[in-house]
């Protein structure tokens, strides 16, 4: 019987879940000590990593896909948690926080040519931010609508907005916000949403494993009217430590997505109630109904890590497995795991810090699971045998020449006269805020 | 909700695998992995810290698919613009065409890999074989949906295309010495018979038969067979009651023959026999001459039931598929897909190439294609078009990724109504703006499409770029074209201090035709009007020079600091007729110094 007018089926509704992937290159980082963060600019041409070594390190990709150390510094006396890029309308910033209790926020400065050639760009401290009395375990820039904002947040359980009114001139930030979370933070996320239905938001997770305390993820947003921050929600349901938050891509739609990293990876809907806010001319922030969309338990433990690409297509999230999973939504908003990256044991090393002077290529095997693909491997048209890892192809990695990679032990240049045009600035002006209980 | 019936594909990377964390970051075409370890304050690392980069889509970056991108673009775009109202007869034909300029290209791109004959790109060539063969059949099936009749002969077609092996074997035959006598030339001469090719088959025996001459009458006998085997022809008057009955009387003939054992004294021509009869035992002693159940099926519908019906053929292929492969051996993905087509389930053959192909090119454009069929929605399917537009979106993103197919991606974007514009303004931000030129480029895509933010954002980030390296110019017109008041303010601070350090002006040709763009901002207004002043003065008409001077005075669009300048700029005046001007004027001065 023909089946041309047979209802679907729920078989339909999985398209293209696997995503094959591969190594295209690995890259020698050269951090004497652990990794935190690596973050990408803006466009993808730049990168910057940071250590328990106290250094960050700027990485830049050339026109043939290869990265080069251009900048490696010492920035904080502690391990640097995190690093992150301004957007590039703000020039070429960069935001470190570390153990050490600070903030610090990083500019490139157009070095000579000489420097150029030599393939070095020149990073000086703008402003170290140093309000938190414990470990500033995050920092974020604030959505660019907003201006240069920048967020810390700290395991003594406060959120510290700061602002540089001037962007030219980013040795003048003013504490803007200072609102008390009660518990200790691990991890800030923005709302993207630069739509004007939108007030700023932005949510808090901690990290504080005591389940009575509550929920654990707390949703902050601004009211034009007390120019305060105010607690719109608390993820009740949230009582494990929350390691990582992540904001998604607003998409034009009415609601938000977030996503958390806990005891397991959640995907949350937060849905504005339109019509409370009409009736609140000024007080309450916008009431928010809060909507598991998925979650997943499959890194069996912790998960450390939570973050989306650029449309929110996927999220990838790193946990106690070792593993890094991809998270994908079909047309139907069903969410399963469509790809896992996970280490095979054989860690490349390199030798007393230096860079590796490997010319070996790293594992650019396709690898996958026992899945359909597999099968295809004998098929007639599908895939015929592939030879092994593709070592010596395409997909060489490049390494810096060592020359490049610069160990600064000493902190960089002095900043330079601030900009001569900049003529006033405002004072520092702490302005603790009544969190919105 | 059913399980999900693929694992998640595992990719290695050489790290740590236990104890040991994976951190990574978000490109916009790759994911950056690294060995980390959270939440260890006092944890000490090993001094391994490599960050690998892992990627997908490797498709994007063959430079040979590139061409199959580029071209597949403009049939894409093509295929959007065929008119809603046209009869649904020409736009069926239409549609057949543009399906034929799709596979054209799938072809062309095949044979430009195969020229190039790097094993690397084995693989691709297989895939690309591959998406051909399931391109055809579902041309075949769902787009010219060929009635019976017309429909065996669509599908001997696809099975002949994909068959090509037959010819060249026949050419290596032919040319040999004695082509009768090669150790392949029963082989050809059985496989142009299977593919239902008799001219072909037909020339083969004659050489056969010359060698023969005391078994010239039984070659004579099939010859006339094979030459008397009735085809349907679409464009005849027959119809196809007619030319069942022809062949049915055909069949009976051939039935003959073989019951009086006409060909018993000749091994090869028996078989040829019991194959025009349609003997399944025979055709599956075959195997390795159809080499696929598919051909297998085609042949097996071409000897016993020619007049097969679209909706009869999930049955003969579900059987065929059964008595050709063996029973151990599990169907693979490219056999489930093409059964899938002949079960005219559209949903599971996009469903499978999607999971088999990890190639979004191909179920991107095909969905699409058959979503302008209407036949999506035929299946009753509300959300049919979402899933034309989430496949056009993956495909799109893809493109994005890459450092000029980009380009192609837009108007992927801009036909898909309901996400296309939201994805096109979150992607295309992202594009590295390495240069001028580019930067112009992707403005204007967004000048088209009105995607105002993005606009202010570019042009804002090139005018940041410009000042930061001391190019006040450009980053003036950016700012303006910005229209960022702010900053053209800072950028119009900085062309007077300039002039107040080196007493001339940088980027006089953009200054002296800004028009009524300097009304962005009070300063920039300043810097034209000032720019003005000098201008008149230089051509000693120093009186307008004065009133000038005077105007920007009173008018306070002067910024205070720079009062000292203006008057030292006013001094010379003094020294020329229109002094009473200049004194009304430092009295003015005077008069605001006080103030």
């Amino acid at each position: 019987m023909c089946r041309t007018d047979r209802v679907p089926t729920a078989g339909i509704l999985w398209l293209a879940l696997v995503v094959i992937m591969f190594v295209a290159r690995s890259i020698a980082a050269d951090h004497k000590d652990l990794i935190h963060d690596v973050s990408y600019d803006f466009h993808g041409r730049r990168m910057a990593t940071c250590s328990s070594d106290q250094s960050v390190k700027v990485w830049d990709r050339s026109e043939n896909g290869e990265w080069h150390c251009t900048a490696s510094w010492k920035t904080h006396s502690g391990s640097v948690w995190r690093v992150t890029w301004a957007h590039p309308e703000f020039g070429q910033v960069l935001a470190s926080c570390s153990f050490d209790r600070t903030a610090a926020v990083w500019e490139e400065i157009v070095g000579e040519s000489n420097d150029k050639q030599r393939g070095l760009s020149h990073w000086i401290k703008r402003t170290t931010l140093v309000d938190s009395r414990t470990s500033v375990t995050d920092v974020k820039f604030a959505p660019k609508h907003m201006g240069l904002m920048l967020t810390t947040c700290s395991a003594d359980g406060v959120v510290r907005i700061y602002e540089a009114p001037d962007v030219m001139n980013l040795s003048q930030w003013s504490l803007q916000h200072e609102i008390s979370c009660k518990l200790s933070c691990s991890c800030i996320s923005w709302n993207p949403s630069s739509s004007r239905a939108h007030p700023p938001m932005f949510a808090v997770g901690s990290d504080d494993s005591n389940v009575t305390y509550g929920g654990k993820v707390q949703i902050y947003e601004y009211n034009e009217n007390t120019r305060k921050y105010a607690k719109a929600e608390t993820l009740m349901t949230v009582t494990d430590a929350v390691h990582d938050i992540a904001f998604a891509p607003n998409l034009g739609r009415s609601f938000h997505v977030l996503a958390i990293a806990t005891k397991d990876v959640r995907i949350f809907k937060l849905v504005p109630m339109r019509s409370d806010r009409k009736e609140s001319t000024s007080t309450g922030p916008t009431k928010l109904e809060v909507q598991i969309v998925a979650q997943f338990d499959n890194h069996n433990s912790q998960v450390w890590r939570v973050s989306w690409n650029i449309t929110s297509t996927l999220l990838a999230s790193s946990g106690d497995d070792g593993c890094v999973r991809l998270w994908k939504a079909n047309y139907m908003d069903n969410w399963k795991c469509t790809g896992i990256l996970k280490g095979d044991g054989s860690p490349l090393t390199s030798s007393s810090g230096q860079p590796t002077a490997m010319s070996t290529i790293v594992g650019s095997s396709v690898q996958t699971s026992q899945n359909a693909l597999n099968g295809m491997s004998a098929g007639r048209y599908f895939f015929p045998p592939l030879d092994p890892p593709r070592a010596g192809t395409r997909y060489g990695h490049l390494l810096p020449p060592s020359s490049l990679i610069e160990h600064c032990d000493a902190e960089p240049i002095q900043p330079q006269q601030a900009l001569p045009y900049r003529l006033s600035s405002r004072a520092l002006l702490p302005l603790p805020e009544a969190e919105g209980q | 909700m059913e399980e999900l019936d693929v694992e998640p594909a595992i990719t290695n990377i050489p790290a740590a695998s236990d104890g040991k964390h994976l951190g990574f970051a978000w490109g916009p075409g790759d994911i950056l992995a690294y060995e980390t370890l959270y939440m260890a304050p006092g944890a000490k690392g090993s001094g391994c810290s490599f960050i690998h980069e892992v990627r997908k889509d490797e498709d994007i970056y063959s430079p040979i698919l590139r061409k199959l991108f580029n071209e597949s673009h403009h049939i894409f775009v093509g295929l959007q613009t065929i008119r809603e109202d046209l009869p649904s007869k020409n736009k069926k034909t239409q549609f057949v065409s543009i399906s034929k300029n799709y596979r054209s290209v799938i072809r062309a791109c095949m044979e430009e890999l195969q020229q190039v004959a790097a094993s690397v790109l084995v693989l691709q060539v297989s895939i690309l074989l591959a998406i051909e063969l399931i391109w055809n059949l579902c041309e075949v099936l769902f787009i010219d949906a060929a009635p019976a009749g017309p429909l065996l002969l669509h599908l001997l077609d696809w099975v002949r295309l994909h068959k090509g092996d037959v010819d060249e074997k026949a050419r290596e035959v032919l040319q040999s010495e004695s082509p009768a006598e090669h150790h392949d030339y029963w082989d050809v001469v059985v496989s142009y018979v299977l593919q239902g090719r008799f001219e072909e088959a037909r020339q083969m025996l004659v050489k056969q038969a010359t060698l023969q001459p005391a078994a010239r009458n039984m070659y004579k006998l099939m010859d006339t067979l094979l030459s008397k085997m009735p085809f349907y022809n679409p464009g005849g008057t027959q119809t196809l009651t007619e030319f069942d009955v022809k062949w049915r009387h055909w069949h009976e003939e051939v039935d003959r023959c073989l019951q009086d054992n006409s060909f018993a004294s000749n091994q090869h021509l028996e078989i040829i026999c019991k194959i025009l009869v349609g003997d399944e035992d025979t055709l599956l002693e075959h195997k390795e001459l159809l080499s696929t159940w598919y051909h297998f099926l085609v042949t097996r519908l071409l000897f016993c039931h020619p007049t097969v019906k679209p909706t009869e053929l999930h049955y003969y292929a579900q059987s065929c598929m059964t008595m050709f492969l063996d029973l151990r051996s599990v169907p693979e993905p490219l056999d489930s897909i093409l059964l899938a087509a002949f079960e005219f389930d559209i949903h599971q053959v996009i469903k499978d190439c999607s999971i088999a192909l990890n190639n979004w090119w191909f179920v991107a454009h095909l969905t699409d294609l058959l979503d302008h069929c209407k036949l999506l929605q035929s299946h009753n399917l509300h959300f049919g078009s979402n899933l034309r537009e989430f496949l056009l979106l993956e495909y799109a993103s893809g493109l994005f990724t890459h450092h000029s197919l980009w380009q192609l991606a837009v108007d992927y974007f801009d036909n898909c109504p309901e996400f296309g514009h939201v994805y096109l303004e979150l992607q295309i931000e992202r594009v590295p703006l390495d240069t001028e030129r580019k930067a112009l480029k992707v403005l204007r895509i967004c000048e088209q499409r009105q995607m105002s933010e993005q606009v202010r954002s570019i042009c804002k980030i090139m005018a940041m770029r410009a000042l930061r390296n001391n190019r006040l110019g450009s980053a003036l017109s950016w700012s303006i074209r910005a229209k960022d008041a702010a900053f053209a303010t800072l950028i119009s601070e900085r062309f007077l201090q300039d002039y107040c350090a080196r007493g001339t002006f940088s980027d006089l040709d953009l200054i002296d035709n800004l028009g009524p763009a300097m009304l962005l901002s009070d300063r920039l207004t300043f810097l034209v009007k000032y720019r003005e002043f000098h201008k008149l003065y230089e051509e000693n008409r120093f009186s307008e020079a004065a009133k000038l001077l005077l105007s920007l005075i009173t008018a306070k669009i002067a910024p205070r600091s720079f009062w000292m300048t203006l008057l030292t700029d006013a001094l010379p005046l003094l020294e020329q007729k229109e002094c009473n001007v200049v004194v009304y004027l430092l009295l003015e001065l005077g008069d605001m110094e006080k103030i």
